[in-house]
């Protein structure tokens, strides 16, 4: 038996035999054989465990890997995951008897190791509502260097040097902007923090201030002395409950501590902040709405110029940024320009944090020094696309972005790069995206999503998209014709030439780039009445294969009565009334239902 | 405050204080306390450990809930720093696994290894 290289032994007690043993002993010896390992691997029936409760029991040789409660349906996976790719199926491991060479702490993980902490460095480190463990690590030190060994105009030349540029989404460096700030005349300046966070399923800001919260406090302080202001407001939406309570407690120990409020560090230098709550409209998180929104006005975008550094709050110089970009701040002005520029990319220094969702198998915030290929984020820290399912795209850059496919994995991950493939760097959402995934779908989602959020103030805008996510809709459900396609692009740069702010010029990303890089799926759809993924129902049809046993599982989960047939023969599912949710072909145990 | 020095005093009269340092004798024990791990059931699985804590009275045992580490997947999260500086990560905690992470690790000094991340990264 030399050829043999694992042996997978199967408890053989009454117990488990009475739990199926039989079918699940010839379902893995089938298996195996299927993909090729019949010289390879023995299936050795054995000798009760004496684990009956947790039966029936694999043990797979040499690695003495426990499998408990194995399921028929397991077996594929432990053959194709376990047996021929060498990865234990976790899931299935009977407890108790895990080795003790694993890793055992995150930072040793995989997913951390190609991390890099700036911004995050704090959050699930200290406790957010204890100002003392902030000021352990060194908070609120470089305030107190700013304060008493720095000037204003040294304080702007360090943060324009580092390269640090907007995390908020345009990429704008921070020192030219604070620098534009502090040269504008005005009797009072202020310093706002934008903490609206629209893009769905981002959630980056939201963690930094509910897992650090003095950072950005102290950071506005720093951004108060470089252009002369005393007061800050921290925009937050009001949706955001627990990062507002930790944002008040953090305020009120930074007064108790002489740390905001008259005379900071003995400097003489004033400072306090306020939050203001926001209503979660996307218009708000654009700088010039979000202004008329603290003024207390419908909050709506005007034209710049003049932009909100030289006339921006009541009329005053005004300094707008991104609660992640804030987080860098004391950071730089502690270790400095070089340490800070050694990270990231020379045009774009630093890191970047995304919030990964969608069909990824790792969701969470991951901090990346900018530069990083979109391979190691999706697959080395986000663990690839789960149920061995194919990897189609992701959408940066939320309803402002686009899509970015398998061909540029292996694209640095800038501002630029991201650009250039018709996407942006957004705030740092991250939507994995797999075959299941209809592209069409997918735009006519974030499209739906702009309509609702357009505040209707100029016509391209509060028009056009509507009438874009019309056509979409109408490809959507299988009604498409081959003009939508000339009329939808031609719509699309329209919006984008004439629209008054960020909002509108950027709504048509999402159709550009899916049609840009999926044309071949917008013409399924309108050509062949066909959705490629499978996703959109009214282009997909179930429908009952020739050699239907008629066992009429299917009939009994069918939750709208669409499927008839007498037992033991041939079954058919009525489409008028089929709602395709599925249900049948997952019963149907012998795979003859089919989608198409 | 006046001072940075002030500041600095402040800094290492906490630092002597909590277990942060890898110098300490203390364990500190973090819960992941971010909406996200306050949605996956964190806030049960904070007071049992806390409470324990207290009913044994470890007294060089603290207990902290601190922001959201990243890993949504994985929430509730609980990590143990120990007093040689090397740190556990729990995960998918329950106030039933946290009693068993008090017993074992905490008590008597044994990692549970079947709760740890590795035990649940691919
Ligand atoms: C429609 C729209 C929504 C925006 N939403 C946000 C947001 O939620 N958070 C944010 O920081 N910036 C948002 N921005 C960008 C802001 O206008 C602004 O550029 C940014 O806050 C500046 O900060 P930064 O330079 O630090 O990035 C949005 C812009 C537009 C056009």
């Amino acid at each position: 038996m030399d050829g043999i290289k694992s042996y997978v032994l199967i408890c053989g007690g009454a117990n488990c035999t009475s739990a199926h043993k039989d079918e699940i002993v010839k379902k893995m010896k089938g298996k195996i054989k299927e993909v090729g390992l019949k010289t390879e691997v023995q299936v050795l029936p054995k000798g009760c465990f004496g684990l009956c409760e947790e039966g029936p029991i694999f043990v797979v040789y040499p690695e003495g890997v426990f499998y408990s409660h194995v399921q028929a349906s397991d077996i594929n996976e432990i053959v194709v995951e376990h047996l021929l790719n060498g990865r234990i199926v976790d899931r299935l491991l009977y407890k108790g008897i895990v080795g003790k060479n694993i890793v055992t702490s995150l930072n040793d993980s995989k997913i951390y190791k190609k991390q890099t902490r700036i911004v995050l460095k704090n959050c699930g480190v200290i406790n957010p509502e204890n100002i003392d463990e902030y000021i352990a690590y060194d908070g609120y030190m470089a305030l107190g260097k700013v304060l008493t060994e720095m000037t204003s105009e040294e304080v702007v030349e360090v943060i324009r040097k580092s390269g640090l540029r907007g995390r908020g989404g345009g990429g704008f460096p921070t020192g030219l902007k604070w620098s534009f700030a502090a040269k504008a005349e005005g009797k009072q300046k202020y310093v706002l923090c934008n903490a609206d966070e629209g893009d769905p399923g981002a959630f980056m800001d939201r963690s930094v201030l509910e897992g650090d919260p003095h950072s950005v406090i102290e950071a506005m302080a720093i951004a108060g002395y470089a252009i002369g202001g005393s007061q800050g407001y921290i925009y937050i939406r009001a949706e955001y409950p627990l990062a507002i309570k930790r944002l008040e407690i953090a305020i009120e120990q930074a007064r108790e501590y002489g740390l905001l409020g008259e005379n900071i560090f003995d400097s003489g230098f004033n400072f306090d902040v306020e939050l203001r709550l926001g209503a979660g409209a996307f218009i708000c998180g654009e700088e010039t709405a979000l202004i008329a929104s603290i003024e207390g006005e419908r909050g709506m975008p005007r034209n710049k110029p003049p932009f909100p550094a030289i006339k921006g709050l009541w009329g005053m110089p005004t300094i707008l940024n991104n609660v992640e970009t804030y987080a860098n701040i004391s950071q730089i002005i502690l270790k400095g320009v070089d340490w800070f520029r050694s990270i990231g990319t020379e045009k774009s220094p630093g890191t970047k944090v995304f919030a990964l969702g969608g069909k990824i198998s790792n969701t969470g915030l991951v901090e990346i020094p900018i530069g990083t290929k979109l391979r190691e984020i999706i697959f080395d820290i986000g663990g690839g696309i789960p149920n061995g399912k194919e990897f189609k795209a992701v959408q940066t850059g939320g309803p402002s972005g686009g899509c970015i496919t398998s061909d540029h994995l292996d694209v640095e991950i800038d501002y630029e790069t991201l650009i250039e493939l018709g996407s942006m760097m957004g705030s740092g959402g991250m939507i994995v995206m797999d075959e299941d995934n209809c592209m069409v779908d997918i735009a006519r989602f974030f499209l739906d999503f702009t309509v609702d959020e357009s505040c209707g103030k100029c016509t391209p805008c509060r028009e056009g998209t509507k009438r874009m996510l019309e056509i979409l809709e109408k490809i959507t459900t299988g009604n498409g014709e081959a003009e939508d396609l000339v009329k939808l692009e031609r719509l699309a740069y329209v919006i984008k030439d004439t629209s008054l702010c960020g909002l509108g010029q950027t709504a048509p990303n999402p159709v550009l780039s899916t049609l840009k890089y999926y044309e071949d799926e917008y013409k399924a759809h309108v050509f062949e009445n066909r959705c490629p993924a499978g996703y959109c129902h009214e282009l997909i049809q179930y429908f009952v294969a020739d050699d239907c046993k008629g066992c009429s599982k299917c009939v009994s989960v069918c939750p709208v009565g669409a499927i008839s047939g007498v037992i033991k023969q041939q079954h058919t599912i009525d489409d008028d009334k089929c709602i395709k949710c599925g249900e049948c072909l997952e019963i149907c145990p012998f795979d003859i239902i089919i989608k198409k | 405050m006046k001072s940075l020095e002030e500041l600095m005093k402040l800094k290492e009269e906490t630092l002597k204080k909590i277990n942060l340092d890898s110098k300490k004798n203390g364990i500190r024990i973090v819960v992941g306390m971010a909406t996200c791990g306050i949605a996956a059931g964190a806030k049960p699985v904070f007071s049992i450990i806390e409470e324990e804590v207290g009913k044994r009275k470890m007294k060089n045992v603290e207990v902290h809930m601190t922001g959201c580490i990243g890993i949504c997947r994985f929430e509730p999260v609980v990590e143990v720093y120990a007093s040689d500086g090397n740190k556990t990560t729990y995960v998918y905690m329950t106030e039933e696994k946290a009693m068993n992470v008090i017993d074992e690790h905490i008590a008597k000094g044994n990692i549970v290894y079947e709760y740890t991340i590795g035990a649940y990264e691919k």
